[in-house]
Order: C-alpha cells, then sequence, then structure tokens
C-alpha cells in the first residue's frame, strides 16, 4: 500500500478535488504553453532588433531560415512529448489519490 | 457529353502517367468508400467511428483530413511568391496543434459529445446555444470548403489541358459526398488515413530525387544572397536562371517582413504625393509588418484549435488520454509534411521563375506540380513523368480528404444538431442515419454549387479567413468552457459571436475591394477605368480608405490580433454581469471534463443506448 497523498480521504465530488485538479493540470498547461509562446514572440523579435544576426549563413540557411523552417517543428514535438508523459502521471496521481481517499 | 467531348480533345496533350496516378487515387477513394460502407452500420459509426478508433488510425486520419490543397500546394507557391515570412504558415498549421493539445482535446473528448454544437449545449444546458454553435460549424465549414472545390478545379484543369474550371469542382464533390454517405465517419477515417501516407509520399519522393539531381535545400537557398552579401554564395553547380522582373529580389526574399506583410504600406508609399509622406511611410514599414506577422501567427495558432471539422475527429478516440496521444502524434506527422512544401517553393525560385509571371493556379501556385516535369526535359522523360504522376496524385488526396473531413462535419452538424435534437428529437436510429446519408446529398451540392463560383479568388487566402473567424469564435469558447467555471452562456455566445463576426466582417471588407481592385488592374483604358470605378463606389471608397490607412488595412486584413482578445475579454464581462446564471450543476460538468476517466466518472454526453446505436 502506498500512502494516501493527502491526509484526509479525498471526496472527488469536493470543491477542493475539483480545484486541485484543474489547477495541477492547468499549471502545466500553462507552463508548456509559455515555452513556446516564448519562443513565438521571440523570433519575430529578433528578426526585428537583430536581422544581421539572424541572416548569418549556417549550412547554407540563413539562420533564422533554418530556426523556422526546421528546428521550429522538432522543438514543438520535444515540448508536446514532456506535456503528454507529465499529464498522464498527474493524471495517475490524480486518480490513485482518489481511489486511496475512498477504500479509506 | 460536352464534357466528354472536352476530355477526348484534351487528352493528347496529356502525360499518361499523371492520368493514371490521378485516376488510381479517384479510383482508390471510391473503392475503400465501398469497401467500408459494409463495416459502418450504426449511428454512432457514421457519427464518431464508434468511438474507437486507435490512436494510429486516428492520427494518420486526422493528418490526412488536416493536410488540404492549402499546404499541398499554397504553401510551396507562397514561399516561392513571398518568400521567408510564408514559412509561417506551415509552421503555425503545424504548432497550432500544441494549443490543441496543450487546453482542449483531453478535456473535449472526455466530454462525450458527438458534435462542437453538443458541447454548446450540454455545458450550458442551453438548446439555444446549440443553435448559434450549428451556425458557427455550417459557415466555417463552407468557407474552409471553397479553397479546396477551387483547388479540385484548377488541379483538375491543369492535369487535363482544356477541361472547364467546373470539371473538377463537380468530380471531386461527386466522389467524396459519395464515399461519405456510404461510410460516415468509420469510412472516412480509413480513406484519409491512407490518404495521409499517400500526400507524404507524393510529396518527399520526388522532390529527394529532383534535389540529388539539381542540387538540395540548402544549396538552392544559398544561392540567393542576403542583404550583408555582395555576391550570392551559391556552391558550384547550382545552376540558376535569371528572374523575371516581377519576382521579389534576393535580399526581400530571403529576409523577414518582406512582400508578405509590407503589401498594404507598398500600396500607400506608391500613393503618397510628397517625399515627406513616403519617407514616413517608408519608416512605419518595419513596425506594421511586425505586427502583421504577430497577427497572423495568432490566427493561424489559434484557428488550427477552432476548426469544427478537426475537433470533431477527437471525438472518435476511446478516450481522454488517447486523443491526447493522438495530437502528440498528429503534430509529429504533419510536421514532418511541412518541412517539405517550402523546399519546392525554394528549388522552384531557382528553377522556375517564369511561373512568377502568371497569376495564382497558373503562377507559383502550381510548382508542386510544375517542378518534377522538369526532369523529362533533363534526359530522364521517364522519370519526370512518374514523379508528377506523383504529386498530382499527392494533390488529389489532398482535397479529397480535407472535403470529406468537412463533409462529415456539416452533414453531423444538418442531421445530429439540426435534425435529430432541434426538428425530430424522437427519430429512430433508422431515421438518423437516412438523415445523415441526405444531409451529406445536400451539403454536398451546395459546396459544388459554391465552389464553383471561386474560380478567382487565391486558395491560401480563403483558408486563411476560416483561420481567423476559427480563431475568433470556436477556439474562445472551447478554451474558456474547459477552463474556467464561472463562464455563463450569455457570455460564451456573446463573445463567439461578437468575436467570430468581426473577424468576418474585416475580412469581408478587404475582400470586397481586393477583388475589385483585382479587377481594375486588368483595365488598360483610362476612361474603362474611371467608368468601373463609378459602378463600384463602395469598393472604391474601400479602396481609398485602405491607402489612406495601411494600418487600419493590416489590421482588417489580418484581425486575429485584436478579435481573439475581444472575443475572450467579452466572455469574461458578460459572464460577470450575468453570474446568477452559471449553470447550477457546472461543478459535475468540469469533474467530467478533467478527472481521469479511472475514476469511473466518465458519461458519454451522447449515449449509445440513448437510441442512437443502430444495432
Amino acid at each position: 500500500m502506498r500512502e494516501p497523498t493527502s491526509p484526509t480521504p479525498v471526496d472527488i465530488h469536493s470543491d477542493a478535488f475539483l480545484a486541485r485538479m484543474m489547477r495541477d493540470q492547468l499549471k502545466l498547461s500553462i507552463a508548456c504553453a509559455l515555452c513556446f509562446v516564448v519562443a513565438l514572440v521571440a523570433l519575430p523579435l529578433l528578426n526585428y532588433f537583430q536581422p544581421a544576426f539572424m541572416a548569418q549563413r549556417v549550412f547554407g540557411f540563413t539562420l533564422t531560415w533554418l530556426i523556422l523552417g526546421v528546428l521550429f517543428f522538432p522543438f514543438v514535438w520535444i515540448i508536446s512529448y514532456v506535456f503528454i508523459k507529465r499529464s498522464i502521471a498527474l493524471e495517475n496521481a490524480e486518480a490513485q489519490a482518489a481511489q486511496d481517499g475512498q477504500t479509506k | 457529353m460536352n464534357t466528354i467531348l472536352l476530355a477526348a480533345e484534351a487528352a493528347k496533350g496529356i502525360d499518361p502517367w499523371i492520368a493514371i496516378c490521378s485516376l488510381a487515387t479517384v479510383a482508390i477513394t471510391v473503392g475503400m468508400g465501398f469497401w467500408t460502407a459494409g463495416k459502418s452500420k450504426s449511428a454512432g459509426d457514421f457519427f464518431v467511428a464508434g468511438r474507437s478508433v486507435s490512436v494510429g488510425w486516428n492520427a494518420s486520419a486526422i493528418s490526412g483530413e488536416y493536410l488540404s490543397a492549402a499546404s499541398f500546394m499554397g504553401v510551396a507557391g507562397m514561399v516561392m511568391a513571398t518568400g521567408y515570412d510564408a514559412l509561417w504558415y506551415p509552421v503555425c498549421y503545424a504548432c497550432g496543434y500544441l494549443f490543441l493539445l496543450l487546453f482542449i482535446a483531453g478535456p473535449l473528448r472526455r466530454f462525450g459529445a458527438y458534435t462542437i454544437p453538443d458541447f454548446a449545449e450540454g455545458r450550458y444546458d442551453s438548446p439555444m446555444f446549440r443553435k448559434i454553435a450549428v451556425c458557427f460549424v455550417l459557415f466555417i465549414g463552407f468557407f474552409y470548403t471553397m479553397p479546396q472545390m477551387k483547388g479540385a478545379g484548377t488541379t483538375l484543369a491543369y492535369i487535363f489541358p482544356g477541361l472547364p474550371y467546373w470539371a473538377g469542382v463537380v468530380v471531386v464533390g461527386a466522389v467524396i459526398t459519395l464515399n461519405v454517405s456510404l461510410g460516415g465517419m468509420k469510412g472516412i477515417t480509413l480513406v484519409q488515413a491512407f490518404q495521409y501516407w499517400l500526400k507524404v509520399f507524393a510529396i518527399t519522393v520526388p522532390i529527394f530525387v529532383l534535389a540529388s539531381l539539381v542540387g538540395h535545400y540548402q544549396q538552392h537557398l544559398a544561392a540567393n544572397k542576403t542583404s550583408q552579401e555582395t555576391v550570392a554564395a551559391a556552391p558550384a553547380g547550382i545552376e540558376r536562371k535569371a528572374l523575371p522582373a516581377k519576382a521579389p529580389k534576393d535580399e526581400a526574399w530571403i529576409a523577414p517582413f518582406g512582400k508578405l506583410t509590407t503589401k498594404a504600406l507598398d500600396a500607400s508609399i506608391v500613393a503618397a504625393k510628397t517625399p515627406e509622406a513616403k519617407a514616413e511611410l517608408e519608416a512605419n514599414k518595419k513596425p506594421y509588418s511586425l505586427l502583421y506577422t504577430y497577427s497572423l501567427i495568432i490566427a493561424l495558432v489559434c484557428g488550427t484549435a477552432g476548426l469544427p471539422h478537426i475537433l470533431v475527429r477527437f471525438y472518435t478516440n476511446p478516450d481522454g488520454v488517447a486523443a491526447k496521444r493522438t495530437t502528440m502524434w498528429v503534430m509529429i506527422l504533419i510536421g514532418v509534411f511541412y518541412v517539405f512544401p517550402p523546399v519546392y517553393g525554394v528549388i522552384g525560385r531557382s528553377l522556375t521563375p517564369e511561373l512568377y509571371d502568371a497569376v495564382g493556379a497558373k503562377g507559383t501556385d502550381k510548382v508542386v506540380l510544375e517542378l518534377p516535369t522538369l526532369l523529362a526535359g533533363r534526359d530522364h522523360p521517364l522519370l519526370g513523368s512518374i514523379l508528377s504522376g506523383i504529386t498530382c496524385a499527392g494533390a488529389f488526396a489532398a482535397f479529397m480528404s480535407t472535403f470529406s473531413g468537412l463533409l462529415v462535419s456539416m452533414s453531423s452538424a444538418l442531421a445530429h444538431d439540426i435534425y435529430g435534437r432541434m426538428l425530430k428529437p424522437g427519430a429512430s436510429p433508422e431515421q438518423r442515419l437516412k438523415a445523415f446519408k441526405w444531409s451529406a446529398l445536400i451539403v454536398g451540392l451546395v459546396a459544388v454549387g459554391l465552389g464553383s463560383q471561386v474560380e478567382a479568388l487565391e486558395i491560401n487566402f480563403m483558408v486563411g479567413q476560416a483561420f481567423a473567424i476559427a480563431a475568433a469564435s470556436y477556439f474562445p469558447l472551447l478554451f474558456m468552457s474547459v477552463w474556467w467555471r464561472g463562464m455563463t452562456m450569455r457570455g460564451a455566445a456573446t463573445g463567439m459571436l461578437v468575436g467570430g463576426l468581426s473577424a468576418l466582417a474585416s475580412i469581408t471588407l478587404t475582400s470586397i475591394s481586393d477583388v475589385a481592385v483585382a479587377k481594375a488592374k486588368k483595365i488598360a483604358d483610362a476612361a474603362e477605368l474611371s467608368a468601373y470605378w463609378a459602378d463600384h463606389p463602395l469598393a472604391k471608397t474601400i479602396a481609398d480608405y485602405w491607402v489612406a490607412h495601411p494600418l487600419a488595412r493590416i489590421l482588417c486584413e489580418q484581425p486575429a490580433i485584436w478579435a481573439v482578445p475581444l472575443s475572450i475579454i467579452l466572455m469574461i464581462v458578460v459572464s460577470k454581469a450575468t453570474e446568477a446564471t452559471v449553470p447550477a450543476d457546472v461543478r459535475m460538468k468540469m469533474l467530467v471534463l478533467h478527472a481521469p476517466e479511472a475514476l469511473g466518472l466518465k458519461q458519454e454526453y451522447i449515449k449509445e443506448h440513448e437510441g442512437l446505436g443502430g444495432h
């Protein structure tokens, strides 16, 4: 038997349970979204303020072309992979906590 | 009869490989439709494929549905025509799924509806809201259908020269309508999954062969000099034809903030009377471009997360976790695809610059189809024919699969939401099934009718409109409904209606004047031109206004940057004002949306035994 995550029995119909579950999941979603949004906002800004730096050649591409046309895709895959892993783990933990709470 | 004669006439100049590959794609699609017809029996099969589509199949099917004619041909054409800025299209088309994954996919599936209007009604206990949501499904759906139809018409006319534009629209419309009414969602899932792999094959194989013969992506890119380079650093052996006068210059093409984003200001600069005014406008060029870029990004990212025909596919997953996994695989599958269309654009700029001289479907838009034929002139006649046959097959798969998805989501809206829920709530399963088939036929006919009217409009432009409307209506609705308990029906409806309609209105304003300006450009005679403008006073007024106010023009052409926040703010404000009408059991609804399936709270909003199951 693993320790229940909360000391009091979890009532899945309580406001507290719902609020905590939504907060945890939203936190994770927002953290992942921020990584993505920062990159989306930063790239045009870099193009705007550092055009010479972004226009330097990397393997024949310009730096900014390489980032947007090629590297952006794997970057997003990594974010989504991390999100899926964490969010499924989170769901399992919630389910476990709720079941522990009910059997108590 | 006339068509057959025309086709026979045209048949003389057709490459047999192109004809065979295109016909094979159509034949396989129809064949699969008949094959799956026997397997789709219940209403659940037709609307949500029995909610049993596995992650791999569903990811392939969603990707197949999503990669439309705009992706297959339009993106390459745009990169060739406008350069770096057009890269935002493929990147945001693919990455918009991240928002869907992070905020919407899992909870939406858990709610267990059939359609988005189901969700709208169920979340707020409001039949009224279902009606509003249905209108938006049909609306966005038809907006997105028109460019697919245009892709069909122009591709067929390209493959069979001499065939009229409407023939392609009718052929594709008929084939897909038949397929959808035979097998519904379950039937098209298989077809779309097959079409995804066909499209990936069709975009990658020709470009790999081509690149190995004429030089690679980065080598052709290096042939375009940046503003810091005095000569192009093209590696030896990379061939490049002279660019026509209409083509953008290297420095502007390869750098950000080029032609695509400065169009509005360029028009004002041309019209400016004094050198001071010109200089002032020149100084605004870069900041305005930045604004345009951000607004485009918001429209594409939020729009992807709000397209009803994509969202409805998430209901075909068995549970919320599968919905999340599916989304991740979709991002990988479409990301792999989207690396390649820009390669066609870049190599096309070096080798087929003559396309710059024509417009739209006859110009850069056909670079994907045109490039492989180059090999025919380089001692590989057979290879060239086979490869262009493959790309044509891919193009066919592109608009067929997207249209089939749209047709299912719109037929569901008609059959399930309007017939089954509003007109005749007590309908038997057989009646509902029949309603689905009839709806498919009606929507198919309307789509063909609309599609044959839009020959003059640009594919990517129309798709952009559908995205902007979806971004300002469905995305805020879903995002806020899933995560905020305080939302009321009035808040949701106000935000969605105002956001969506204002985006639509501003886009319509720009297209009225754009169509008129495009027509006016063709008139050479000055007297005739002034007569033309006198006949179109509204378009003239708008067009003049844009020239005087380029910033307003940018904000109307790309409304997402203000329409999405406007919609969300309205939802919050109105919901706060009508706080008393928050649904009483909102806690239970939120629990169903967010609790893991393991807790046993899941209850499908639409239950099979409610009389929807056909067994």
